[in-house]
């Protein structure tokens, strides 16, 4: 392998790994700070998808489809929370499980009926849709440059409001002990609604910024979910530098892994984690007692 | 002067086990009260109970004008109520100046006297912490930032569970010369610890706990006058 194809899996690995990092970040923080397993997760990056097909196909805008999706999924993240999530606040797993699980059935029955189950695929902004002509046969598309600096915008952002705002202190507090956050007046309750809505909208992020380089499927957001979770349990419950690295090591392992070790490539990221987990039982960045 | 906080035949539980049997209290705008009594007699969960944390409680709870027997942590808080807990419940993840940011706030008349500013000028201590995080503090550092913290929400009254518990005698006194200043700002508070003596020289009233119930309230000289009543409750 020459340095210039080392140089695209690198990307590859990278893009893939950032975006991974855009949906778990949502479910390490829901995880973390609400203490719910939402197990539809991936079923949200799948309507992302989904929703981003759907508004680029009627207005023919990639960013109108970047904005609404994300908005709708927000608002999408505020009426669960009020309307089932917030019941499943303190309650044991298996409660949670069976409500998330359920919310994964009723949200591809609701797909099935607005987009119905064909594989669709979607356009990139006109501007990105060029490739880099590298050599004579290798190139590399312009949209998945720019994919990267989203994600990297997008994890700046998160990083910002989490380690420099004031409701990024009240999240943080929150997590480590939130009666005393109650106690000196933060409406906790608010703040529960805003972090899932916040973690919902970058699951569907994910899948919008997905859709132009992969297809729109209803499973898509399975193996996302699995991924996901892998990333969480990598980098520590409810730490999201510990997401951002783990979805990095996933990513890269992954890519590097299919080029390598094709035949035992599936089963890298496993490995992975198991080897960690053995190392640092909480994870990467995860706190002492989980 | 209007009654701040009045509580009547106060009645609280963990589970089956009553822990709070009928406590009357009334603490006026700008009142000290020392709430004093051996280990178990209840402080802490009257102050929990006042504080609305702890939830499973019976009878009457007027706070600012209104009955805060069934509002939530959050509402009892931002009518005026600030919490100091037994512990200190400094955010460890947090630096100083976070911990204060995190909870600041205009108190219920829309005044903003405490700032961070102000906390710092209180504590210079803290203001040299600033940076680092609650975690790394001293356990006299983390009661000036709790207390300061609770200032920070510009409350009306405040709890401060084990004033000085823990603590070096010099920083004790710190913390004892704060409470003069809280006072002086005609804030109110419900002080508990061990150190009786101390709490006499400050506060407008000493309130005696025992079994879940009031045993002695009354002015500290009151309470000198019959060495009995504290050798009975306080005695070991």
């Amino acid at each position: 392998m020459d340095a210039l194809t080392f140089g695209v899996q690198l990307l590859n690995g990278v893009q893939y790994g950032l975006l991974l990092f855009l949906v778990a970040a949502g479910l390490t923080l829901v995880f973390g700070i609400l203490g719910v397993i939402n197990l539809a997760h991936g079923a949200f990056y799948m309507l992302g998808a989904y929703f981003a097909y759907w508004i680029s196909a009627h207005t023919g805008s990639f960013a109108a489809a970047l904005v609404g999706g994300v908005a709708i999924s927000f608002l999408l993240g505020l009426v669960l929370e009020e309307l089932f999530v917030k019941r499943l606040y303190g309650r044991d797993h298996l409660a949670q499980v069976l409500l998330s699980f359920g919310l994964i059935l009723v949200i591809d029955e609701v797909r099935q009926m607005l987009f119905g189950k064909d594989v669709h695929s979607v356009a990139p902004p006109a501007w990105l849709q060029g490739s880099i002509q590298l050599t004579d046969v290798l190139s590399y598309p312009v949209y998945r440059l720019a994919l990267c600096v989203v994600c990297l915008a997008a994890a700046g952002a998160i990083f910002y409001v989490i380690q420099r705002t004031r409701l990024g202190m009240i999240i943080r507090a929150g997590a480590e002990n939130r009666d005393m956050t109650r106690a000196l007046g933060i409406p906790f309750d608010l703040v529960n609604k805003y972090v899932f809505a916040g973690g919902i909208a970058l699951a569907a992020l994910g899948g919008i910024l997905v859709s132009p380089i992969s297809t729109v499927f209803p499973g898509m957001g399975d193996g996302m979910l699995i991924l996901s979770f892998v990333v969480v349990v990598l980098g520590g419950i409810g730490s999201v530098a510990g997401a951002a690295i783990g979805a990095l090591m996933i990513g890269l392992t992954d890519t590097f892994g299919k080029v390598f070790f094709p035949q035992v490539s599936s089963i890298l990221i496993y490995v992975l984690m198991a080897g960690v987990l053995l190392w640092r039982p909480n994870g990467l960045l995860g706190k002492k007692e989980a | 002067m209007s009654a701040l906080l009045k509580v009547d035949g106060l009645q609280c539980f963990y589970g089956v086990s009553q822990v709070l049997h009928g406590v009357n209290l009334t603490v006026n705008r700008g009142e000290q009260i020392a709430l004093i009594g051996r280990n178990g007699m209840g402080k802490t969960t009257l102050l929990k109970a006042l504080t609305g944390l702890l939830q499973d409680r019976r009878g009457a709870i007027g706070f600012a004008g209104a009955s805060s027997l069934n509002a939530k942590p959050e509402e009892i808080a931002r009518r005026g109520l600030a919490y100091v807990p037994e512990g200190r419940g400094i955010f460890g993840s947090l630096s100083v100046v976070e911990n204060l940011l995190m909870s600041a706030r205009p108190g219920v008349s829309g005044s903003r006297r405490w700032t961070i500013d102000r906390v710092f000028e209180v504590f210079p201590r803290l203001h040299q912490r600033r940076g680092n995080g609650g975690h790394q503090l001293s356990g006299g550092e983390q009661q000036m930032l709790s207390i300061g913290r609770a200032l920070m929400t510009n409350p009306d009254l405040i709890l401060l569970d084990e004033a000085t518990e823990g603590l070096a005698p010099l920083i004790a006194k710190d913390i004892w010369n704060t409470l003069g200043i809280i006072r002086d700002e005609g804030i109110a508070t419900i002080v508990v610890d061990k150190d009786h003596r101390s709490l006499s020289k400050v506060a407008d009233r000493m309130v005696i706990m025992s079994k879940g119930e009031i045993a002695f309230d009354g002015s500290p000289a009151a309470l000198r006058t019959d060495p009995s009543i504290l050798e009975k409750h306080l005695g070991v």
